[in-house]
């Protein structure tokens, strides 16, 4: 809606999936989290379930938008949407989530890091819609942070950082992911940020490594909220916070 | 356009609209209920928001034709003709508005979440709020108004 009041773009036709059922649902199975189109942000926020299936979901969507945006903001939406800064986009790329997208033809899975394509943009094509989103199954010993940082709460953030790893026999952290929102074109996660804190005890110098390294990894944009050097500062705090939390 | 039928406040409302048109502009320029204030037409203020099937929402993000069939209560549907009610009351005694742009957001979000959250905390008033801009008032006194009317709709008492 607020890219017609800017008349950023201008549909012919706009299609409401009021009426299209099935779409609602929150499956969890012991494959994953599975995430209909029409999930609203309060639903999430009302499935106790989440808190153990996919708590790193459960946290970061406690940070989108406001009450009222809450109340009716959607998942697929979100996805369809692709705002840089957005906390599912951001979600669905740092852990491998996998879309299903239905057009005239049938149904075809994306991965999510594949599925934007840069701000606002993403390979839906004009005749396909999202129907779900697939999170891979969370093991419940997995440690995980969710740090994002906005001038007012539920606005967009200037800059966000997701993080999961899980930790071997040694406490050593095995397969690292840490995604960004908000400092790129896209979400997108962090490969040298990952690989300085894989395989290794997560402690204040690997998390200093890994920041230093995330910061050095992102490209932000200026504008009227942040300069380039603010948001690549602020990647390397995110990073140290959403670990820290992580490896409390 | 497309003809749409819901209810606003209570009575059910039949309207010829063009498909572009936001519930917001529905509601102030189509049903001439102005009380619904719009402020930055892209979801950020929230001086916009009423009520549809329970929830608050804001109506500058919403198309009338998607309200086709709902339940929509604005601002105009939450006072009486007869005295103040108690959340009214409650932003009077509290001086929790000065110009009054932002109070109907103010009053159907409050609304909407003393309904269904009688014995929310100062905390939860002031997550829930910070979707609603004030540009008078710094926020305090409205938040007093809010916890003060929490007893009208049932609060237990902390």
């Amino acid at each position: 809606m607020p890219i017609l009041a800017f008349r950023l773009a201008a549909p012919e036709m706009l299609v409401d999936l009021k009426y299209v059922e099935g779409l609602d649902r929150i499956a969890i199975d012991k494959d994953g989290v599975t995430l209909g189109a029409k999930v609203r942000w309060c639903d999430i926020e009302a499935d106790e379930r989440l808190a153990t299936a996919h708590p790193l979901l459960a946290e970061a969507i406690r940070h989108v938008a406001h009450y009222q945006i809450r109340n009716r903001g959607t998942v697929g939406g979100s996805l369809a949407h692709a705002d840089p800064a957005a906390e599912m986009p951001g979600i669905a790329v740092t852990c491998d989530a996998v879309l299903t997208l239905a057009g005239p033809t049938g149904e075809r899975q994306v991965a999510a890091a594949g599925f934007f394509e840069g701000a606002l943009q993403t390979s839906l094509a004009a005749d396909e819609l999202i129907t779900q989103v697939h999170l891979p199954a969370w093991p419940a010993a997995r440690r995980w942070g969710f740090r994002e940082f906005a001038r007012r709460r539920g606005d967009f953030a200037l800059a966000g950082i997701a993080a999961f790893y899980d930790v071997d026999p040694r406490g050593r952290a095995v397969d690292p992911h840490i995604g960004v929102i908000g400092a790129s074109d896209r979400p997108r996660r962090l490969a040298r940020a990952e690989a300085a804190l894989s395989g290794k005890v997560v402690d204040s110098a690997s998390i200093a490594e890994a920041a230093a390294a995330a910061s050095a990894e992102v490209d932000p944009p200026s504008d009227i909220h942040a300069p380039a050097d603010y948001r690549r500062a602020l990647v390397a705090t995110m990073v140290e916070r959403a670990l820290a939390h992580a490896a409390r | 356009m497309m003809k749409i039928e819901f209810e606003v406040n209570g009575k059910p409302v039949s309207v010829d609209v063009d498909p572009r048109l936001s519930l917001a502009d529905c509601l102030r320029s189509e049903l001439g209920l102005t009380g619904t204030h719009l402020g930055c037409e892209h979801g950020v203020c929230g001086a916009c928001t009423v009520i549809v099937n329970g929830a608050a929402v804001r109506s500058c993000l919403m198309l009338a034709v998607q309200a086709s069939g709902d339940s929509v209560v604005t601002v105009e549907g939450l006072s009486n003709d007869e005295a103040l009610t108690p959340l009214q009351a409650s932003f009077r005694k509290h001086h929790a508005l000065q110009c009054g742009f932002c109070t109907p957001g103010m009053v159907t979000t409050a609304h909407a979440l003393l309904t269904h959250e009688p014995d929310c905390d100062e905390d939860r008033v002031r997550d829930v709020l910070s979707g609603n801009i004030c540009r008078c008032t710094g926020y305090v006194p409205i938040v007093e108004a809010v916890l003060d009317a929490r007893a009208a709709y049932g609060s237990k008492g902390e």
